[in-house]
């Protein structure tokens, strides 16, 4: 089962880097050197605190973009194709095996593009600082964090490629995004409503998808720690609702006619 | 012991802007195919026969029925290591080569990692792809991708396998190799069951075939036995324009080469066309029974149905 999983994952993780979605680096290392560059020409203090906006929004949008567009392709491109028919019609692959496995493949690319990037961006700190300063490490924890939103978006993204076509996968994986954004501010407005408004609210924000606990970026960019509990929770917060909507993705799958 | 059992296996669609109206892909099939057998699975296109391996292969559920493969459900991963399966018009994942291809397979199907290069070398030969083995696979034609194919439904040396339309896109030369290799993996001692529409292939392969159309079971036996049902025609020859249109009042139609004509009749009328000749003056050349094909097997099933399908459209067949 896991040595199935596992050949499933590094297929789509081949498939990935042979279709050339790590060429983003290239426009990544870019930035970086210009940023690098640019900020080293200006000396108000605040570099430091715009190479470090810069690099890990940077680094989480590309690494959204990526786990919008691969994932929502990672079934219903396989279903079109018909190259799952050969994986699942005779081969002892359960179906949950193949989801599972096309996902942590697409986690591993995004996880290898995280820490190019993450190496890049590092480098470009190093250039502007001249060392390393003990409140980077914090940095380290923002980037774990981007990471934990890809495991998000992907289980979405997967979850409805599972069922939609690939135009509708991508409005919905975004529109889930942009609403988990802003998922702090859904339950504020909750909390000001009152009777069933206040109600639906709530239960909206606890379904919905909650992207904003994981943007530590302006935090560690004034070099702010992170505590330690933040750390735990993200953690379990994004284990648990990967698991669920990967869950609902098999389940989904599981009954589908692949026609 | 039985490969394949089916019994009233059955797939229809809900169709429409609604999902109200059924449509039925396949009705009820009740069919066994022993160990051993090459089975073929014949009809016209749209007749269900992709359905059918659809349904055998877990990739679409059944409306109701019940199937087992190897004695075993459908679903049971035990029986899935044991059977191979080419879909039609193959495609795969075309960022690998085809030995790529061919280790991720074999893998997944559970072949250790000492045994797969072997056994990925054995069947490149086998279907005459090993001077593209380290080729990508989107760089391929048609015709490779079905040897492509049929490769990666033996790579892991099933005991059943399913080849739905094998010789589709192959040329005259890759079909006859298809065919070789299907005869060599029955002596073997391999089950397999294919679908086709190419019915001399069939018959030259199968031990027992079943005919299918629009969904339903029309026919399943021998070959031999089946185009029997067909045969007792007689082809009679004669030389003289003068028995011509009394031959074609029996319903018979005839073809001339100069003053020979020829007809092809059902036995019955044999003796009444001999009388018309002789009394016309005309010499009788010959007189040979038609051997009946598959073909003539398969068209007749197919104009009868048109038949009834007309006879119950002017209401004949209502009562």
């Amino acid at each position: 089962m896991i040595g199935r999983i596992r050949v499933i994952a590094f297929n789509t993780f081949r498939e990935a880097v042979r279709d050339r979605v790590l060429y983003n680096l290239v426009v990544f290392a870019i930035l970086m050197v210009g940023g690098a560059l640019l900020l080293g020409r200006i000396s108000l203090r605040i570099e430091r605190l715009v190479l470090v906006n810069l690099g890990l929004t940077a680094i989480a949008l590309f690494g959204i973009v990526i786990a919008i567009f691969l994932g929502i392709g990672l079934v219903s491109k396989e279903i079109e194709r018909r190259t799952l028919y050969t994986v699942l019609a005779a081969r002892p692959v359960r179906r949950w095996e193949f989801i599972v496995g096309k996902q942590l493949g697409l986690i591993a690319t995004l996880v290898v593009n995280a820490g190019f990037m993450s190496a890049g961006f590092f480098a470009a700190l190093l250039y502007l600082q001249h060392r390393f300063e003990a409140a980077d490490r914090f940095l380290l924890v923002a980037l774990y964090f981007i990471v934990l939103q890809f495991v998000v978006i992907t289980s979405l993204a997967l979850m409805f490629s599972t069922f939609s076509s690939p135009l509708l996968s991508t409005i919905f994986t975004f529109a889930l995004f942009v609403i988990g954004t802003f998922a702090e501010d859904l339950r504020g407005f909750g909390a000001m409503a009152g009777g069933s408004t206040r109600a639906l609210t709530s239960a909206l924000a606890y379904v919905l998808p909650n992207f904003a606990v994981f943007n530590v970026v302006s935090e560690v960019a004034h070099s702010i720690p992170v505590p330690g509990r933040l750390i735990l929770f993200n953690s379990l917060y994004a284990l648990l609702y990967a698991t669920a909507v990967t869950s609902a993705a098999v389940l989904i799958f599981d009954r589908r006619n692949l026609k | 012991m039985t490969a394949i059992e089916t019994f009233r296996l059955a797939k229809s669609y809900k169709v429409g802007f609604w999902r109200k109206r059924e449509q039925e892909a396949l009705s009820p099939l009740t069919l066994a195919v022993q160990e051993g057998e090459v089975f073929g699975y014949l009809g016209p296109n749209g007749a269900g026969k992709t359905t059918t391996l659809k349904l055998l292969m877990g990739l679409i559920y059944p409306t109701s029925g019940t199937a087992t493969i190897l004695g075993r459900p459908l679903d049971d991963p035990k029986m899935k290591a044991q059977i191979g399966f080419l879909p039609e018009q193959p495609y795969f994942y075309d960022h690998l080569t085809v030995r790529e291809l061919l280790a991720y397979l074999a893998s997944l199907s559970g072949i250790p990692a000492g045994d797969r290069e072997r056994r990925i070398e054995t069947v490149l030969h086998r279907v005459g792809i090993h001077d593209h083995a380290d080729l990508q696979l989107r760089k391929f034609s048609k015709g490779m991708l079905q040897r492509v194919g049929i490769a990666q439904a033996i790579v892991h040396d099933p005991k059943l396998i399913f080849l739905d339309e094998p010789m589709s896109g192959l040329d005259p030369i890759g079909r006859r190799e298809v065919r070789d290799l299907i005869q060599a993996l029955k002596d073997e001692g391999k089950t397999i069951f294919f679908s086709t529409h190419i019915l001399s292939d069939a018959e030259t392969l199968c031990d027992r075939v079943a005919v299918l159309n629009h969904g339903q079971l029309r026919g399943i036996g021998v070959v031999a036995d089946l185009v029997r049902e067909v045969s007792g025609r007689i082809e009679v020859v004669w030389e003289g324009t003068a028995a011509t249109d009394a031959i074609v009042q029996l319903g018979a139609e005839t073809h001339s080469s100069g003053a020979i004509f020829r007809a092809v009749l059902p036995e019955p009328l044999l003796e009444r066309a001999v009388d018309v000749i002789r009394r016309s003056g005309s010499r009788l050349i010959s007189l040979s029974p038609v051997r009946a094909t598959l073909e003539d097997f398969f068209l007749e099933k197919l104009e009868r149905e048109v038949e009834t399908g007309s006879r119950v459209a002017s209401g004949e067949g209502a009562s």
